[in-house]
């Protein structure tokens, strides 16, 4: 048995592989391919499954309420990580060109609040949106509130509305915008720039020939880890939008916990999921599988 | 470094207004944690009423040990069998590694929701009871990857001919892998496991489907807890676990630096 194996290295290989194949096809492939037989079932009277073949949930998911919520979490999503490019690339371009020896310490201080909590993210947030929060406290102090402006202003962020909900969504992803960016402004040879400017590129147009396009990968990698999570994510509008804003997470959530119609919160989770691998597919065949993308 | 590259006095500004806007919420955070009134904005007084509140919640206390219980078992399985998975995706070529790298993308490309109701169709059906071992099951399944893609970056950043030199100097291949390989990607099995860990203190989705009664871990609790009214209580929860965090990461860096 020993010898066979070390006359063939493949076998080696599987070996060391199939623990996590093991688990990785019963923890994840077969409960995704349950999903995707719930997913043509019917509910019960009861709340439970019956296995028919019926494209009826996915039809439902057209009807104009839950096409609505559809294009709202795409929408919500788009503009976090648009949103968070915005933000990130200046901070992300400023540490990458600091002195070597501050980077690691910026980046630390970038990753401090990751390492926290999520929900402590969230909760940091409600204290200052909250109707008689910070934010209230500081703009009445400065005398905005008494302004029209000012009182349009925070009722745009003000907790328990989409607004909150997008301060929310951003503060949550940006480092997974910021740690890949860095990653790929970090590589990138100042004499690049030198050159530029020596055949006479003025400072912005060196940057959009030469730091923008040598950067993409690093922004892309960046879109797709804030794109997905902020496309499922129910926990920032469940504590920061209120009753309401929907998102499809929080249907998909809603359809296993209180409605329990599992087989119409599976067709949302596979329309979800199709809608995040075909953005995903798209950005990686386009730029190929980045680096970036290990934290 | 020259003047086209370091960094303008805008961007410094920028910079500056950026890490104001990172650090001010968590900054009021811990600051109301010592306030004596429970709502108001207004310091009032300064009190450590909450924090003796928070070590008298037996809820609390019983979903911290949950969460470690959950956090440390989920971290060793998965680096143990995600750091075999590395070495045997990095070493060998076989039929179905194409699958297998795919398949270990999966977790990192799926939204957590699907991951987490997948899984609770999936316990129900195989007629598994809901507690501290499928939320175990479930952290190693979405941890395993970010093990893989850690120790695999390691492992291509070794230099092969120190193993052939040990192997050529007649060391057997399991002497060569624990005197040589193992101490040679340590950093990136360390660093795998750290980042398994924090995933699991992190998660509150898949946790939320997974999870059953009398299992419930911290940001269960949390989560619970700012649904309900408003109490300065999180405030110190939250204040500790920066805390432990901002220690913990100081060591981590401090080995690090040592190392090198």
């Amino acid at each position: 048995m020993l010898k066979t194996i070390r006359e063939r290295p493949g076998l080696q290989g599987i070996l060391l592989i199939s623990p996590t194949m093991f688990w990785l096809t019963v923890f994840l492939l077969i409960p995704l391919a349950l999903i995707v037989v719930i997913s043509f079932g019917a509910r019960g009277s009861y709340g439970n499954v019956v296995y028919t073949f019926k494209l009826s949930n996915y039809a439902r998911l057209f009807d104009a309420e839950y096409a609505g919520i559809l294009w709202d979490s795409i929408w919500i999503a788009l503009l976090t990580t648009l949103a968070c490019i915005l933000a990130a690339y200046p901070l992300a371009y400023f540490i990458a060109r600091s002195h070597p020896t501050r980077r690691s310490f910026f980046m630390f201080l970038i990753l401090i609040p990751f390492w926290t909590n999520f929900l402590i993210r969230i909760y940091a947030w409600m204290i200052i949106l909250r109707g008689e929060g910070v934010l209230n406290a500081v703009m009445t102090a400065v005398g905005l509130m008494n302004t029209s402006v000012g009182q349009w202003l925070f009722e745009q962020v003000q907790l328990y509305t989409p607004g909150a909900v997008l301060v929310g969504m951003v503060y949550e992803f940006l480092p997974f915008m910021i740690l890949p960016l860095y990653t790929s402004l970090e590589k990138l040879d100042p004499s690049l720039l030198e050159a530029a400017a020596d055949l006479g590129a003025r400072p912005w147009r060196a940057f959009l020939r030469v730091t923008l396009p040598l950067s993409l990968p690093g922004i892309i990698a960046g879109s797709i880890l804030v794109f997905i999570p902020a496309m499922g994510m129910f926990v920032v509008p469940d504590l920061m939008g209120g009753a309401k804003t929907v998102l499809v997470g929080n249907l998909i959530r809603n359809q296993f916990f209180t409605a329990r119609d599992w087989p119409f919160g599976s067709a949302a989770s596979m329309v979800l999921m199709a809608l995040t691998l075909v953005v995903t597919l798209i950005y990686t065949r386009t730029f190929g599988f980045g680096e970036e993308l290990v934290p | 470094m020259n003047e086209h590259t370091r960094p303008g006095r805008g961007l410094t500004l920028y910079a500056i207004a950026a890490y104001l806007y990172i650090y001010l919420p968590i900054f009021f955070l811990v600051l109301f944690s010592f306030n004596t009134s429970r709502f108001s904005v207004k310091m009032e007084g300064l009190t450590l009423r909450w924090y003796s509140d928070l070590f008298k919640d037996k809820a609390i206390w019983e979903a911290t040990q949950n969460t470690l219980i959950v956090a440390t078992t989920s971290t060793i399985i998965s680096t143990l069998i995600g750091t075999a998975a590395a070495i045997g995706l990095h070493r060998y070529t076989f039929r179905g590694k194409g699958f297998s790298e795919a398949t270990l993308y999966i977790p990192v490309i799926i939204p957590e929701v699907v991951m987490g109701i997948a899984l609770l169709a999936f316990f129900g059906q195989a007629g598994l009871t809901l507690g501290l071992p499928t939320i175990i099951i479930a952290h190693i399944a979405f941890s395993i990857p970010f093990v893989v893609l850690t120790v695999r970056a390691r492992l291509q950043g070794m230099d092969r001919a120190v193993e052939e030199a040990a192997m050529d100097l007649g060391a057997n291949e399991v002497a060569t892998f624990w005197r040589i390989t193992l101490p040679l990607i340590m950093p990136g099995v360390l660093s795998g496991a750290l980042l398994a860990f924090t995933l699991s203190l992190d998660d509150y989705i898949i946790t939320l489907f997974t999870a059953g009664p009398g299992s419930t871990t911290l940001p269960l609790r949390v989560f619970s807890m700012l649904r309900q009214a408003v109490t300065p209580k999180v405030n110190a929860l939250s204040s500790l676990w920066l805390l432990v965090i901002l220690v913990a990461l100081s060591l981590a860096q401090r080995l690090q630096a040592r190392r090198k």
